[in-house]
């Protein structure tokens, strides 16, 4: 039953971090990038978080960084997903040469340290938002296509595979009635990881000055902004990186539900 | 008679939290003496013999009756005193030897571990303990064997291994777990042999467990029948099979046959002709030369041990694994090695169906989705048209109409296996293969499937390519038999013939390894048959 | 060497060492090959303010910029193997030798957080593996699960504030020089090590788990508890040396890991490693250093995880030896 309990409350904190994310104009009290308040004001002073080295208002600036947080992380891990499954299958079902060149630039790919490859394509071709999303979806998609790729040859090695091939079945019927129903329970269970590691992941770079660049910034990037006000005594400069836990913590409680569901095998009754 | 009693299991009552695995059993061995407990999977056979240890699976608990062991009651000891009775009294031996020894350490180590444990011993010491008894189980270059890994060495003589771990403290009592069940026929009658030895010469008790009735009876003095974790029956081996009392007793003594051949309804008419076949993947030749005949209206039974090409062949017929030489005709037509260039029509007239049912059926798809997709593809049947063929399909395989809306997963393996039958005849084909299907099932859900073909070849025209290894199912189920050997068939001809005068040499020791209930079967062998 | 004359080890090193050659390779050309395609090259860069044609084209063929590139590729290479990276365009110092210190502050502190960690991390594990589904294992669960959805920077920034900027105990920069006393090096090093410790330790623990439950459920821990072998014997006589090598692999990757970990941390605490030394030459677009410091860290990721491999096989008997006979 806990484990139902775990997963409201993480339906429930996932719901309020979107909502905040989706309605960031209606619900910021300032705009924010405007230097609304004195510098470093206190929490209750200026705004209700405090206001930042600039005076811009801290509840303003956590909402819209929310937003871009979000924005990123689902649009890179889509992408990742949608080329690594589509790479897999295509291994999985052509075999042969295609299989091995595939196999191998994943094996390089994965070889090289994430973070590493990032900034090295980021400082050649410039850090704006879409090199970092395409950056991002091309990394992690190693990830789906390791994840899926055995499922794809097991599947397409599976005896009801081989039926249909005896039956001289094409390729849309493979993909849609026997492979792609088998995998999405696997799917979505990376999915999930893959957003809260994405999430990390663009947080760091945000953090480490590489993201989203100023004045716009995403919740990493709010840290890096603020981190030196943690001398005040304040903890507010980490209510952005309590937000990237948050939404991690919530998003694995969900995939652990989903792994629990999805152990049992499906029926009627 | 009590002082030569070893094992007593009173009464025994084994629970897990959702159910029962074993209610009211009773059991006991005297010394010198087998028992034997046969059963299907799920009867409860093996938490039966691991009770009488003491041991029992995460979540299992006795929770009522008594077990003593070399006259000790064990339900009352504690952790200590229980490992004490495991090392000193009793010894087991598993089904999947290669499982059950440790990768890490050496075969020599593993079974001298015990004696280790009481005393100092050199490795010289050791070596000696365990030389000793590879000699005695007939191992190849015993000085040296105890020096391999578990991985350096082959499943018969791994399994002799295990046994001779299982001598090594001399116990009172070994508990034999389904041993031969994984090895092949003519490996499985020099470890019979041996454990017969074995039991006899070291005057211990024995517990020896299988599925298999015709193993046991050779085996045991006398037997338990088991089922769904209750004794059936009991007596001494010759009572039981010579005049089982219980329905269920009777039927597994009649599932091994009478010796009796199929009746011989099959045409002349060649339907299926392979010739001069060979297959092979990279450098490896798996069938080489092959030819085979199959009948209209009769079934061929290809037989053969593991790695002896029969699948392989099997699926260069399907057109799955293509043929690089010879050629496979169906009636006058020539088919092309692949099935991807087969007509509509070929493909059609030639099914397949897999020994795993599990595997062979999509869990995401519904019984009516299975079946009905041959109908769709092959006859364009949709709407109420299928719904006749649906059920006149389930019919065909007794199964309830209500079946076509489950998933796979809600059907026993035995249902399963009839779906993928259903599935095969949707198509309306000439030509069933059937890759060894019964071999993951029970005996008596063996003998219904085997029973269900039978009627389908009369009601709807059939002939069945039967790949098995169970050469008394090739006996009372074919008309034809093919033998496999190497790649090669060695011998092809009516069933009877081949069974009552077989050519080849190794047709010969592959029927005599073949498990009967006779009397002394087990003790005709000379030392040098097998 | 008889020992792996035969044995699968030797096509397995010749393997790995090839295709991680071939990563290497890889990264380093698409690096150098993204380079050449930047809008103005390393010559307008080095010229910054006073690029005039004429100075450019002198100074493209004083870098050897005219050359075709796949010469131009093989002549870095070249000189890259022997340690020669170029000039730092923000520097204009040889590479290597802004380099080499930053390299040598990285793996202290990696190396400090794995010494702590490894130990620590895989004896939880176990502990939590042999007492699966007791209080230890769901409590260091739970507790695993919090520290994996977390930022590193922030297990980094409340360290900060808990020990520097509330207790005073720790500076809450580490901007050391090497030529700094020992204590200043432990103190500014205490939060760092600890911040790392805490990023990997739940990796660790979980990976270690899984490993020994994977071997408990085994055929043959059974095979020895109806043997009668006493519990603490079976774990560490039976299962422990089965699960060796998966622990052996999960401790080298793991270090493969905490070495490109240290990029944010560093920049967290200000620490001088070759992790900030790269994020500071990506913000300058000081390329032939970001390319430099990408390949070195490359190299060590990928040789640790070669090592990895290699030394798991090299604890399995049934990887190490062949089969044979029957």
């Amino acid at each position: 039953m806990s484990n139902k309990l775990t997963l409201t409350v993480s339906l429930a904190v996932l719901a309020t971090m979107a909502a905040a994310a989706i309605l960031a104009p209606v619900l910021a009290p300032f705009p924010p990038n405007e230097m609304v308040h004195a510098a470093f004001d206190a929490p209750g002073v200026g705004g209700v978080l405090g206001a930042d080295g600039l005076g811009r208002d801290m509840l303003s600036r956590i909402l819209y960084a929310t937003r871009y947080t979000f924005v990123a992380t689902l649009i890179a891990t889509t992408l990742a997903c949608m080329i690594g499954v589509s790479l897999a299958i295509i291994a999985g079902l052509s075999k042969g040469w295609v299989d091995i060149v595939i196999g191998r630039a994943v094996d390089i790919l994965m070889s090289i340290p994430q973070i590493i490859f990032a900034l090295i394509i980021l400082a050649i071709a410039g850090v704006s938002l879409t090199t970092l999303i395409l950056t991002m979806a091309v990394l992690q998609s190693s990830t789906y296509y390791r994840v899926t790729r055995p499922i794809a040859g097991d599947l397409a090695a599976m005896e009801y595979v081989e039926v249909g091939r005896l039956r001289g079945e094409r390729l849309h019927w493979y993909l849609f009635k026997e492979i792609l129903p088998n995998m999405v329970p696997s799917l979505l269970a990376q999915f999930g990881l893959g957003l809260s590691s994405a999430a990390l992941f663009i947080s760091s770079l945000s953090f480490l000055g590489i993201g989203i660049q100023p004045p716009a910034a995403d919740l990493g990037g709010l840290v890096r902004e603020n981190a030196l006000a943690l001398s005040t005594g304040r903890l507010t400069p980490l209510i952005p990186a309590f937000c990237i836990a948050l939404f991690c913590l919530s998003v694995n409680g969900i995939v652990d539900w989903l792994v629990g569901r999805f152990s049992d095998k499906p029926d009627v009754k | 008679m009590s002082g030569n009693r070893i094992l007593s299991i009173d009464n025994l009552r084994v629970e897990t939290q959702t159910g029962v695995l074993l209610d009211d059993v009773s059991i006991h061995v005297d010394r010198g003496e087998v028992l034997g407990i046969i059963g299907e999977s799920g009867a409860g056979k093996s938490t039966l013999a691991l009770s009488s240890i003491m041991l029992f699976k995460s979540g299992c608990r006795p929770t009522a009756g008594s077990i003593t062991l070399g006259g000790q009651s064990l339900m009352e000891l504690g952790t200590a005193e229980l490992e004490t009775i495991r090392r000193t009294k009793a010894s087991y031996v598993a089904q999947s030897a290669a499982a059950a020894f440790n990768p890490f350490y050496r075969l020599e180590d593993q079974v001298t571990e015990i004696p280790a444990m009481a005393q100092k011993l050199t490795s010289a010491q050791r070596r000696r303990m365990a030389t000793e008894l590879f000699e005695e189980l007939q191992l190849p270059d015993p000085q040296n064997f105890g020096r391999r890994y578990p991985h350096q060495v082959s499943g018969g003589q791994l399994q002799r291994a295990m046994i001779a771990m299982a001598l090594i403290n001399q116990p009172d009592l070994i508990i034999f777990d389904e041993p031969t069940t994984a090895l092949d026929v003519t490996t499985q009658i020099e470890v019979l042999r041996l454990i017969k030895k074995v039991a006899s010469t070291h005057n211990c008790g024995a517990l020896y467990i299988s599925h298999d009735l015709a193993v046991v009876s050779q085996m045991a003095d006398r037997i338990v029948v088991m089922r769904n974790g209750k004794m059936v029956e009991q007596g001494p081996t010759r009572q039981l099979v010579d005049h089982p009392q219980t329905e269920y007793a009777k039927r597994l003594v009649a599932h091994q046959g009478d010796g009796s051949y199929a009746s011989t309804n099959g045409s002349d008419e060649t339907l299926l002709d392979v010739r001069n076949v060979d297959v092979g993947y990279g450098g490896v030749t798996a069938v080489k030369d092959a030819s085979i005949r199959l009948g209209s209206g009769s079934v061929l039974a290809l037989v053969g041990e593991s790695g002896s090409g029969k699948t392989t062949l099997a699926r260069s017929i399907a057109g799955l694994q293509p043929a690089r030489t010879g050629e496979i005709r169906m009636r006058d037509s020539l088919l092309a090695p692949l099935v991807e260039r087969r007509s509509f029509d070929q493909r059609r007239l030639i099914q397949y169906i897999h020994q795993l049912p599990d595997l062979a059926l999509n869990p995401r798809q519904t019984i009516r989705d299975v079946v009905g997709r041959p109908l769709s593809y092959f006859h364009g049947l949709r709407g109420t048209g299928a719904e006749q063929r649906l059920r006149e399909l389930m019919d065909a395989i007794e199964l309830p109409v209500a079946y076509l809306d489950r998933y796979p997963a809600s059907l026993s393996g035995g249902q399963k296996q009839r779906v993928c039958i259903a599935r095969s005849l949707a198509a309306k084909p000439d030509i069933l293969i059937c890759d060894e299907i019964t071999s993951a099932l029970d005996p008596l859900v063996e003998e219904s499937i085997v029973k269900l073909l039978t009627r389908l070849i009369k009601d709807e025209g059939l002939s069945i390519l039967f790949i098995t290894h169970n050469l008394g199912l090739a006996l009372r189920f074919s008309h034809k038999t093919a033998v496999m050997q190497g790649g090669r068939i060695v011998e092809h001809g009516d069933t009877r013939a081949v069974f009552e005068q077989p050519q080849s040499d190794y047709t010969k020791s592959l029927i005599r390894a073949v498990p009967q209930l006779r009397e002394g079967w087990l003790d005709g062998f000379s030392a040098n048959a097998a | 060497m008889t020992l792996f004359a035969n044995s699968p080890v030797k096509s397995f090193v010749v393997a790995r060492v090839a295709s991680g050659l071939v990563s290497i390779f890889f990264i380093s050309f698409l690096v150098f090959l993204g380079t050449s395609m930047l809008p103005g090259d390393a010559a307008n860069a080095l010229l910054g303010q006073n690029a005039t044609p004429e100075t450019v084209l002198a100074l493209r063929t004083e870098l050897g910029l005219d050359q075709p590139l796949p010469v131009r590729y093989f002549h870095w290479l070249g000189n890259a193997l022997h340690g020669d990276f170029g000039t730092s365009l923000s520097n204009s110092q040889p590479v290597i030798n802004l380099l080499v210190p930053r390299l040598i502050n990285s793996l202290i502190l990696a190396f400090s957080a794995a010494a702590i960690v490894l130990p620590l991390a895989v004896g939880v594990g176990l502990l939590a593996a042999i007492n699966r589904g007791k209080a230890l294992d769901t409590a260091t669960g739970s507790v695993s699960a919090i520290f994996l959805s977390m930022p590193s920077f922030l297990i980094g920034y409340l360290l900060v504030f808990i020990f520097a900027v509330k207790l005073g105990l720790f500076p809450p920069l580490s901007m050391v020089r090497s030529s700094a006393s020992l204590p200043t090096w432990i103190s500014a090093l205490t939060l760092p090590v600890l911040t790392l410790v805490l990023v990997a330790q739940a990796h660790v623990m979980k990976l270690t788990r899984a490993a020994v439950l994977g071997v408990m459920s085994s055929d043959y821990i059974l095979m020895a508890e109806t043997k009668g072998i006493p519990r603490n014997r079976i774990i560490l006589k039976h299962a422990l040396p089965n699960a060796l090598s998966p622990i052996v692999s999960i401790c080298m990757i793991t270090m493969a890991y905490l070495i490109v970990d240290v990029v944010v941390i560093e920049a967290v605490f200000n620490y001088p490693g070759m992790g900030k030394l790269m994020v500071d030459a990506v913000a300058y677009r000081d390329i032939p250093m970001v390319l430099a410091c990408g390949v070195l860290f490359s190299t060590i990721f990928i040789s640790l995880n070669f090592t990895a491999d290699l030394l798991a096989m090299l604890v399995n008997p049934r990887q190490r030896l062949p089969r044979k006979g029957n």
